[in-house]
């Protein structure tokens, strides 16, 4: 699960790309008005948005997508920051 | 547990190295077991509506995806009250009994695994109360 790399001198951060199913989310979020955004929004009983991030697991530096745990239970959490108190 | 867990953040995946190597490992036998993602930007936190553009974080937002991609439930906190992990995990035990009853199993209000579960049908309405009642725990 997850593909390996090793980060050169730039930031990692140039994959994280978010997407539905109907268009390039980010480029809609550029322009988004506000009911636009709301139509991204996560429901129950639907489709969850796949999303493709760099990740640290177990001393490597990895690559993951949502679409890669298909046919497994995932709890996606996320959280205000590292060295946080709560 | 059957449950893949991932975590996001912000933070970049050096920041969650160095997290995991100077605080969390201290606080967790062999470090965090799970991926630690970094959504620099908060792009995917905007999709799943858990980013704060104001404040630049995400608020602990918690979803359930089912093996479908579908999502099943989900919480979000502001930052300063941390989570239950232990209702997450009654959340996943109901939702995955339920998944394998094809439909024809509910978990009532209070349910927790080992409990009895309600089968809807015709004859259970108007009789819940004879086969579950949350004071009886």
């Amino acid at each position: 699960m997850g593909e390996a790399f090793k980060p050169g001198c730039r930031p990692p951060v140039a994959v994280n790309k978010a997407e539905t199913d109907e268009k390039p989310v980010l480029q809609a979020q550029e322009n988004a008005n506000a009911s636009e955004r709301r139509e991204t929004m996560v429901k129950v009983g639907k489709p969850a948005p796949d999303f493709t991030l760099n990740a640290f697991h177990k001393g490597e530096f990895k690559q993951y997508s949502l679409s890669e745990f298909k046919g497994k239970w995932v709890l996606l959490c996320f959280y205000p920051g590292d060295f946080t108190f709560v | 547990m059957g449950i893949e867990i991932l975590s996001v953040s912000v933070d970049s995946i050096y920041t969650h190295k160095m997290w995991n190597e100077h605080e969390l490992s201290k606080m967790v036998d062999g470090g965090v077991p799970f991926p630690m993602l970094s959504d620099a930007g908060g792009k995917v936190g905007t999709l799943y509506g858990v980013y704060d553009e104001e404040a630049g974080v995400e608020n602990r937002g918690r979803f359930i995806i089912d093996p479908d991609g579908i999502v099943q439930g989900f919480e979000v906190l502001t930052p300063p009250v941390g989570r239950n992990i232990e209702e997450s995990i009654r959340q996943y035990k109901a939702f995955q009994l339920v998944r394998e009853a094809k439909g024809t199993k509910a978990t009532p209000a209070e349910w927790n695994p080992g409990d009895p579960v309600l089968e809807p049908g015709p004859d259970l309405v108007g009789n819940v109360w004879k086969v579950w009642s949350p004071k009886k725990k």
